[in-house]
């Protein structure tokens, strides 16, 4: 998935302001496929080891999306203390098959790296995340 | 008639399409309908107790019916429902 820098920085400073607990939120993404906006949303679950993406703000990104003309394509989370890779946790809760499931990784925390998954019926692929110079 | 927006997870069950209408004057009366004519949507929305999955979120005017009055919540005619998925997982 292509990702403007803003896009990116905006991911990274919401998992930033989250810590110690996880942060979530979603991407809407134009007919081209390239991400447009980050929606950085509430973490129901307010744990540093999980995440539920508020359902409210959800309904809510997703009329801003297409309000734009946009789509929502993922939906992106952190692990704080962990290695931007989905979980045990994260395949069995993967419930949008035509999502991109992307993982902001805060260790080190100097050095912040993301990457982006499909995860279809248990099946995990990635999918590289190009960032797009502003 | 009432339409349901139905999320790529349960679109296998309804033969492939991204929206279904379902006669009924209710949240539950609607999603009912779909499942009669889909019994898997069925399986996929409704608890065996008939309450909702816990793991879907039912929209109506932008609302989760949850905070209306959930399966009793009235449609009017013509609405559209709208059917999430959680977005969820963790670390952990």
């Amino acid at each position: 998935m292509e990702v403007p820098a803003a896009v990116y920085e905006e991911m990274i400073r919401h998992a930033r302001s989250a810590v110690p607990a996880e942060a979530c939120g979603l991407l809407a993404a134009g007919p081209d496929g390239k991400a447009t906006r980050a929606y950085c949303l509430t973490n129901l679950d307010a744990s540093p080891v999980a995440y539920t993406v508020d359902p409210s703000e959800h309904i809510g990104a997703l009329h801003d999306a297409e309000g734009h003309g946009w789509h929502l394509a993922a939906v992106f989370h952190s692990h704080p203390a962990g290695p931007p890779v989905p979980s045990a946790t994260d395949v069995a809760k993967a419930l949008e098959p035509a999502w991109l499931y992307v993982i902001i990784g805060l260790a080190p925390a100097d050095r912040p790296s993301v990457r982006g998954f499909r995860i279809v019926d248990g099946v995990v692929t990635e999918e590289p995340i190009a960032v797009e110079a502003a | 008639m009432p339409t349901i927006r139905i999320p790529t997870l349960l679109r296998p069950a309804v033969g492939g399409v991204a929206r279904v209408e379902a006669e009924g004057a209710t949240i539950g009366e609607v999603l009912a309908g779909a499942a009669a004519l889909h019994p898997e949507f069925g399986d996929l929305v409704f608890e065996s107790d008939g309450s909702l999955k816990r793991f879907l979120a039912v929209f109506l005017g932008g609302r989760d019916v949850r905070h209306l009055r959930g399966l009793d919540t009235p449609v009017p005619p013509g609405a559209e429902i709208i059917i999430l998925p959680a977005a969820a997982g963790g670390a952990r």
